[in-house]
């Protein structure tokens, strides 16, 4: 017998600190296996955000740059321009893209940076205790909307992929999720996807993976997957939205 | 013979940072520095470097930091509210021990404030303006010459000490011009950048970053850029010395304020009083030494500054045992800078 | 023939595992790993297809595939 699956060689053989049923180690896995295929490890420059995902060098065996919360994609873009023959890409969470990184991601996505940008969007900020985040979705509890996120006065949840996929600059942007076998399957094909626009020079990619988090959702690994599967993708699509 | 320019304070930053070998600039539209953005989005391009207007400042100084991490050498310049967004930024590079020249023309505040000369931002340049206890190195221009060569010994030092390094001016510096001899990059052995990010490339994987959660990580972590703070201390201190042997007053001034009490100085020398200037170059790491040194001999100080007193706090901790310092400053609302006679005749009160 | 390793001390007993796999081999079991986590295994070890799609949501790598 042969092994068939197995850990890919980007990503590190260490225990991570994300709970139990979250999707981040999911997310990891499919970018490192991105990162084989393409054989680019060796020339990848990764920028982490700050949230859960801050260790991304803790995991991935690629260089890493820390950005300050919500900078990520200016960092890349510092990073990328001085650096045009490496593959960059960041890796951000839906408070440090959606919120406090808005302005960052939209103008790094206008200007067409030949980037590739991974969005984990599970609905809360996770790493400060599972406060309202851009992406609650309306009526959910969090440590900030104890009533339920009010539409009324928090606004609607950001839908990112839609949004910058009107943008000219986007060349490729889609969202995706990791709860199913089904949905992993069309996930790992659309984050392959997203790095081979940046290897043939294409321009700004962009994926949006929804993503469990059952320790702020309060729930176990099993329901919170499940509620990604129901709530979360009614009102974030998946799909492709920009494919140039 | 050396051929001499007429050109603006800030075009000679940006003259300078290019000679200097920076092919990465970031920035975004603040009066009075824009000429510096100008010159390099025409420039830049013609020598394969980029240039990008950001969406902010906080965008700029984190483009700034991303091209630091891989390290080639890279500039953004603003003004004082400017400066004010990009301090989360130098807090993280100062943090990530990355280099980088941050130019600061500034202007007046607090707020919106105006756009006249200020030095209002010497807390903000000298104290680590961000978060967290740090400094960075503080160059202070007095004319088109010094903007030209700090701007080039600012790259050399952000290199060579890891760490973000300012030049703070202000319009009378960065609007004027006068004559400037653009003076090649002096050859310098640096420290080769085997920290920056490049893809692995089959070595060691490399990471920049300010986070440190182990178990006394970051303490060690500050005591590291803590002795570099020393290390400045003792090895990169500039200043001017004016007319000091036998003075009886010792005017303190930098920047543009030094150049009018360069001229209120003279005057007094004319008249018969007995009075020097001691101008700082570097704020950080700040002549505490050499303004000491004067001590032995004059026992008076006196501060002038364009602001209501800030760098007088750094001259009174330098000295105030061995002499008495006074101040005497203005904030930035009157619509003109003090002439030298307003400051003769503060000379005269004082000595 | 194929066959699933699972690294009981990597394992955070999710569970995710127990739902992707089609023939339901997988189970949580009642011991307690070094992490404190209640680690998959499987049962009936001679249905398994090889698929990976335990290995596949898995989101600790905790499972390697053989065919």
């Amino acid at each position: 017998m042969q092994q068939v699956f197995k850990r890919p060689t980007s990503l590190k053989d260490v225990q991570t600190h994300f709970c139990s049923g979250c999707h981040h180690g999911t997310i990891h896995r499919l970018v490192a296996e991105a990162i084989d295929k393409y054989g680019v490890q060796e020339r990848t420059i990764g920028v982490a955000s700050v949230g859960c995902s801050v260790f991304l060098y803790g995991y991935f065996d690629i260089d890493v740059v820390e950005a300050p919360h919500g900078r990520a994609s200016a960092v890349a873009t510092g990073v990328k321009r001085a650096k045009p023959e490496n593959f960059v890409f960041t890796y951000q969470g839906d408070g440090d893209l959606a919120a406090i990184g808005t302005a960052e991601i939209i103008h790094a996505a206008n200007r067409g940076e030949d980037i590739t940008v991974f969005f984990v969007n599970n609905t809360t900020y996770g790493m400060t205790g599972g406060q309202m985040a851009p992406t609650t979705l309306v009526g959910q509890k969090t440590s900030t909307s104890p009533y339920g996120r009010n539409k009324a006065k928090d606004g609607a949840p950001v839908r990112m992929a839609e949004l910058l996929a009107q943008l000219e600059g986007v060349a490729f942007s889609a969202r995706v999720a990791v709860n199913s076998p089904k949905n992993l399957i069309d996930a790992k094909k659309q984050i392959q996807k997203a790095f081979q626009y940046q290897v043939e020079g294409k321009g700004f990619s962009f994926i949006e993976v929804l993503s469990a988090c059952p320790t702020n959702w309060g729930m176990n690994p099993l329901a919170a997957n499940e509620r990604v599967g129901t709530e979360m993708i009614d009102y974030f699509k998946l799909g492709v939205f920009k494919n140039l | 013979m050396t051929k001499r320019l007429f050109v603006k304070g800030n075009e000679a930053v940006a003259m300078a940072a290019i000679e200097a070998g920076c092919r990465y600039y970031f920035g975004y539209p603040i009066t009075p520095q824009s000429d510096i953005p100008e010159y390099l989005s025409r420039e830049l391009p013609k020598l394969n470097g980029e240039f990008i207007q950001a969406e902010s400042e906080i965008a700029s100084i984190n483009m700034l930091l991303g091209a630091s991490a891989t390290g080639v050498r890279a500039m953004t310049s603003s003004s004082s509210p400017g400066i004010s967004l990009k301090q989360e930024g130098i807090s993280y590079m100062a943090g990530s021990e990355l280099p980088g020249v941050i130019v600061n023309i500034s202007r007046s505040g607090p707020g919106l404030g105006g756009i006249d000369a200020s030095q209002a931002d010497y807390f903000q340049s000298v104290k680590g303006g961000g978060h967290g206890g740090y400094h960075i190195i503080v160059l202070a221009p007095a004319s088109v010459q010094e903007m030209y060569d700090l701007t080039m010994l600012a790259f050399d030092l952000a290199d060579i000490y890891r760490m973000p390094t300012m030049i703070l001016a202000d319009s009378v510096v960065g609007q004027m011009k006068e004559a400037l001899i653009a003076n090649k990059r002096p050859v310098r052995d640096l420290p080769a950048k085997d920290w920056a990010v490049r893809g692995k490339g089959g070595g060691e994987q490399r990471v920049v970053k300010s986070l440190y959660l182990g178990d006394g990580e970051l303490e060690a972590h500050n005591w590291k850029l803590h002795a570099k703070y020393q290390a400045l201390k003792e090895q990169e201190v500039r200043w001017e010395e004016y007319e000091t042997a036998g003075a009886e007053l010792l005017v303190t001034a930098f920047g543009s304020t030094a150049r009018i009490a360069k001229t209120a100085i003279m005057m007094a020398r004319e008249a018969g009083l007995k009075v020097g200037l001691l101008r700082p170059i570097t704020l950080f790491p700040f002549p505490e030494k050499a303004l000491l040194e004067q001590t032995k001999t004059c026992k008076k100080v006196l501060v002038m500054e364009l602001n209501a007193g800030q760098m007088v706090e750094d001259v009174r901790l330098s000295v105030a045992r061995d002499a008495e310092v006074s101040f005497y400053g203005r904030p930035p609302g009157a619509g003109s800078l003090p002439t030298p006679e307003e400051l003769l005749e503060q000379i005269r009160k004082h000595l | 023939m194929a066959m699933i390793t699972i690294d009981e001390q990597r394992c955070k007993g999710c569970g995710l595992c127990t739902i992707a796999c089609a023939q339901k081999l997988l189970v949580l079991s009642d011991k307690i790993n070094n992490q404190g986590y209640t680690p998959a295994r499987i049962n009936a070890t001679d249905r398994c297809t090889g698929c990976a799609l335990c290995a596949e949501i898995c989101p600790d790598v905790a499972i390697a595939v053989f065919r």
